[in-house]
């Protein structure tokens, strides 16, 4: 699958996002670790609201300005810093390098431009070339996530579109400059079933062929058994389980991965009810002692209560690692 | 395409014929035009010549379809209060006056609206963004002609850069333009400030700097061609009575547009002429709302596909 030895394509390290309002302040990407190899994809999964979103527009830096910044940390891109970079560097990375797939392709493309357009503006950003070759090249985008009849599709509006296509569309924005990483945004949420199939099986073709790492971003561990290698499990703003996906769902070692796990319709087998996890997650701004799952926690005792679990190695080889106690206790 | 434009001319056409009747039945509501035209010592024959002459004894849609014809091949008779004149003729003689003051103060809304409500909205809450909200309070509080008359009394009778009134320089159209723009500013740049404020949130925008383009780019580009469908729907207004309710103004400056004619019609009671100044206006009306549903399509794909 991967060359251990190679050095990773995106190496994340202690990443704070902070947030400031006037209520307060909270962090919803707190102390983050995890790296990206080539041709690998790394689910990054949780509730909404967990800071799922908020982590992938951190690492192409496009935080809401005022609102959010980035604390500490480094976000390493084969080896050079993005947090070191100046913005008209960073716009260079944005799109050519790393490219984003966002979650609305309802409202994610822009409805007053061809679809044709839109692909070779990113062309002309990071590949210029002739402007007679431009529209050439956007059908070829176009072919690659496999639109029908592109030769007439380069023309439409995203209006003209239906909900798959303008996925394909987004899609094609974002392979054309040949990307080392795609930071996909829950990109199948608001896609019916059998497309959201084909959608996933596409993106896996593209990998095959380019070796781009992935960067999926989802609520879903259906889909992130079937595409993804590694697995970030996130938890109000924290990472509370990292590890292969093999590992992760075969001994699952935090009760909130478990609990996810669970909540996982199967076809088979007799349970009757599906799964869920009781309780909400904590708003923003309280003030936790302690694990933040504790509450919804049955496994909780009274050190859950009063002191932040740390990142225990849960197999003793550094590749399943999560925050909890119980990783110790047993 | 094609049938958007047909139903668009059609509406226009048609709303333009009710308004060939309000114009008939008001002269009619305003008195008998025998106590209007005849001097009040006329005789019995006169008058009797007079309604013969004028087909004033024909029933009412008679004397209106009478009118109509003549209208639409733009005969509304000939001026009582300039003798003579012919009184479409003599309306859109004036015509031109208007054009160009109200194209300069179209031209300075634009030029200065737009710009304003972008940076209102790009940098929301700073002290650009309440400058411009200020800027526009200001506007919208201030009746014109008074805007009008301190003007004159600062930038010509005071430091006397400019001409009081009149016509004939581009300097002599500066001070009713500006009169006439500011009000306009106002409400154009507030549009475009909240329209903008929306779209600049939307997904598309983000996906635009995702794709690596540059903030001007995604502001001018991205943002403003999809926010600018709605400052251009108040734009069509905005023409229109740019154009048509330049009256005030040109009265105030003694431009001798249309506006200035339509007063002094008015004071004469010159029947004919206040009917030319009427359809004229529509016209405009009509035409500014015309090319602003044509725009419509240039700029939004949405519409086209209707």
């Amino acid at each position: 699958m991967t060359d251990v030895q190679e050095a990773p394509l995106l190496e994340v390290k202690d990443l704070r996002v902070k947030i400031s309002t006037k209520a307060g302040t909270f962090y919803p990407v707190n102390g983050h670790n995890f790296t990206l190899n080539k041709g690998e994809t790394l689910g990054i999964v949780g509730e909404s609201g967990s800071g799922k979103s908020m982590t992938a527009t951190s690492l192409v830096r496009l935080l809401p300005k005022h609102a959010a910044e980035v604390e500490s940390g480094s976000i390493e891109l084969e080896g050079r810093d993005l947090l070191k970079l100046s913005e008209a560097e960073m716009r260079k990375v944005r799109g050519s390098e790393i490219a984003m797939i966002l979650q609305d392709p309802q409202t994610s493309l822009n409805p007053s431009f061809t679809v044709g357009n839109q692909i070779s503006e990113a062309l002309s950003l990071h590949a210029p070339g002739p402007k007679k070759t431009m529209r050439e090249r956007a059908i070829n985008a176009l072919r690659k996530v496999k639109v029908a009849a592109p030769e007439h599709r380069v023309d439409c509006y995203p209006g003209e579109l239906s909900g798959g296509m303008r996925q394909r569309v987004v899609g094609a924005i974002a392979i054309s400059c040949e990307p080392k990483i795609i930071i996909a945004d829950e990109p199948t949420t608001s896609l019916d079933v059998t497309v959201q199939a084909q959608y996933l099986r596409l993106l896996k073709e593209l990998q095959d062929d380019t070796g781009m790492g992935i960067i999926f971003i989802t609520h879903d561990f259906g889909i992130v058994a079937n595409l993804c290698h590694k697995i970030v499990v996130m938890y109000y703003g924290r990472i509370v389980e990292s590890g292969t996906v093999e590992r992760i769902f075969a001994k699952p070692a935090h009760p909130y991965t478990e609990a996810l796990i669970g909540a996982v319709p199967k076809l088979r087998g007799h349970e009757g009810r599906l799964r869920t996890i009781k309780g909400q997650p904590p708003a923003p701004m309280e003030t936790l002692t302690g694990c933040p799952f504790a509450p919804r926690c049955d496994k909780a005792d009274s050190r859950c209560f009063n002191e932040l679990p740390p990142t225990f190695d849960a197999d003793g080889d550094g590749e399943h690692l999560a925050s909890c106690w119980r990783v110790i206790d047993q | 395409m094609l049938k958007y434009l047909a139903r668009r001319v059609g509406s226009s056409l048609f709303a333009l014929w009710v308004i060939t009747i309000i114009v008939f039945l008001l002269t009619h509501l305003s008195g008998n035009p025998v106590d209007a035209l005849l001097p009040d010592d006329a005789t019995k024959q006169q008058i009797d010549a007079f309604i013969r002459d004028w087909g004033l004894d024909k029933p009412l849609w008679q004397q209106y379809l009478t009118f109509l014809g003549n209208a639409v091949q733009g005969d509304f008779g000939t001026s009582l209060k300039w003798p003579g004149e012919d009184a479409m003729g003599f309306v859109l003689a004036r015509m031109p006056a208007t054009l160009q003051l109200g194209g300069i103060a179209i031209l300075i809304s634009l030029v200065v609206a737009l710009p304003l409500g972008v940076a209102a909205a790009v940098y929301k809450g700073s002290p650009v963004d309440n400058g411009a909200q200020m800027f526009a309070l200001l506007g919208q509080s201030i009746p014109n002609f008074w805007l009008g008359i301190v003007l004159i009394w600062v930038f010509s009778v005071w430091l006397g850069w400019l001409p009081t009134s009149g016509t004939g320089t581009f300097a002599h159209a500066i001070l009713p333009a500006i009169a006439i723009a500011w009000f306009q500013v106002s409400a154009l740049a507030r549009l475009t400030r909240s329209a903008m404020l929306e779209v600049l949130d939307a997904e598309y925008i983000k996906l635009a700097r995702v794709k690596g383009v540059g903030e001007f780019s995604v502001v001018w580009k991205h943002a403003l061609r999809n926010a600018a469908v709605v400052p251009l729907t108040y734009f069509g207004i905005l023409a229109a009575s740019i154009l048509t309710g330049s009256v005030v103004i040109e009265t105030v400056f003694s431009w001798p547009g249309m506006g200035w004619v339509a007063i002094e019609a008015i004071r004469g009671r010159d029947f004919p002429v206040v009917q030319a100044v009427i359809v004229a206006y529509a016209v405009i009306y009509m035409i500014s709302n015309l090319v602003v549903d044509l725009l419509y399509v240039a700029i939004d794909p949405r519409i086209r596909n209707d």
